[in-house]
């Protein structure tokens, strides 16, 4: 097995998990009916990529790994999603800004990536590239709407700004297994993601009246295992079944 | 592909959109007959579509009634789906359910930001529709409302 390959298909299955389960944390909560429907349905979405990336590594893995073992038996140490993921929802307007800097992301990220040399990634991403598609126009509009919103809307989005920016910086600054990855061809080429991320969002701001904020400190570690306190309540959350009641199916 | 084959997955409906078959809705990649199995090749319209699982067991169930009791169901990905596998009576059947079948590709399907589809009212024709949201009651649909006859109606979004 390529380690290095296995390791990279976990990362952006967790990616996809941890921020979609925790988008669907709004369920049933969401401002508006439409907006609730719009946000869990982002959130089947991304749990569905999540599951065909965990199928391709359970596969990778071999012996007896499978999907659900894969997303409901690690521990937080052996989650590799990046930190902004899991972040806390906060108001509508913070999941709104971690939801487009992801999807503005994992848009680039698909974009490249269906064109690599490992084929079920390819297919894989040129499937999720369709969905993104849509998260990214709906989340870049709310961007704007709240941006460029009224007084309370824009100081909201402000403070997500402010809570959420130094966690960006980690999805360009590759892991090992993203570097080996992005050597052997699988992976895309970081400062070239970055630059494009970088440009979509530059635009979108302009428009939503906020401030592109200067490079930082990167807060870093999720993709190496290092979590922010947040992780550990998720997974109780979604494992707690798996846990409690080993092989349970429905 | 065999053609008794098709007939009976034509008579297999969607569990979400019912008013279309599985055929209709072109995630029927292909049909191989081997000695002892038929193998029947679908690929998803969305990642997380929770109808997939329902419709493999339907095809088995129907198939199995049919005859045909050693069926080997197979996903693929690749290429993507799209929804220009849609058939043209599927479309037709769309819209006299009340929801609007989707643009073809090239014409509305655009990635870039804020473009959006003008979409027919399904019930009174009406070009004057507007986008309530990108998002519907299922993965496939996105919510209009006709700003002539005021029905809201699905569209049946294209990807």
């Amino acid at each position: 097995m390529k380690e290095y390959l296995f390791k990279y298909t976990l990362h952006l299955a967790d990616n996809a998990l941890i921020l979609g389960h925790r988008n669907s944390e709004w369920c049933g909560h969401g401002p508006a009916l439409e907006q609730d429907i719009a946000i869990t349905n982002i959130s089947l979405d991304l749990i569905g990529q999540a599951r065909n990336f965990f199928q391709y590594a359970a596969q990778l893995k071999g012996n007896d790994a499978s999907e659900d073992s894969l997303a409901y038996l690690r521990d937080a140490r052996n989650f590799t999603n990046c930190l902004l993921t899991e972040q806390e929802n906060g108001d509508w307007g913070k999941t709104i800004l971690r939801q487009f800097f992801m999807s503005n992301y994992q848009y680039v990220l698909y974009e490249q990536l269906q064109e690599t040399n490992n084929e079920q990634i390819a297919a894989i991403s040129a499937k999720a590239l369709k969905e993104v598609t849509y998260h990214l126009k709906w989340s870049s509009e709310w961007v704007i709407r709240l941006g460029d919103g009224t007084a309370e809307s824009q100081a909201r989005m402000l403070k997500a700004l402010n809570d959420l920016w130094s966690y960006t910086g980690e999805l360009f600054i590759p892991a090992p297994y993203e570097q080996e990855a992005a050597e052997k061809g699988d992976a895309p080429n970081m400062p070239e993601l970055k630059a494009k991320w970088l440009n979509t969002l530059t635009s979108v701001f302009e428009e939503a009246k906020l401030p592109v904020p200067p490079e930082g400190f990167s807060q870093t570690g999720g993709k190496t295992g290092i979590h922010t306190e947040h992780l550990g309540y998720i997974l109780a959350d979604m494992q707690y079944l798996q846990r409690t009641y080993p092989n349970s199916k429905w | 592909m065999n053609q008794k084959i098709l007939d009976i997955l034509a008579q297999i409906p969607d569990p979400e959109v019912p008013v279309l078959s599985v055929l209709d809705l072109g995630i029927i990649r292909d049909v191989v007959e081997h000695d002892h199995t038929t193998e029947i090749i679908i690929t998803p319209t969305y990642t997380g579509c929770p109808a997939m699982d329902a419709i493999a067991t339907n095809i088995r169930m129907e198939m199995a009634a049919n005859g045909y009791g050693q069926v080997k169901i197979t996903t693929v990905l690749s290429p993507a789906w799209t929804t220009d596998w849609m058939s043209e009576e599927g479309k037709q059947k769309l819209k006299a359910y009340g929801i609007a079948p989707p643009l073809p590709k090239q014409q509305a399907c655009k990635s870039e930001l804020f473009a959006e589809e003008t979409v027919p009212c399904p019930h009174c024709n009406s070009y004057h529709t507007s986008r309530i949201s990108e998002f519907g009651s299922t993965a496939c649909k996105a919510l209009y409302q006709c700003q002539d006859c005021k029905e809201p109606f699905d569209y049946f979004k294209c990807h």
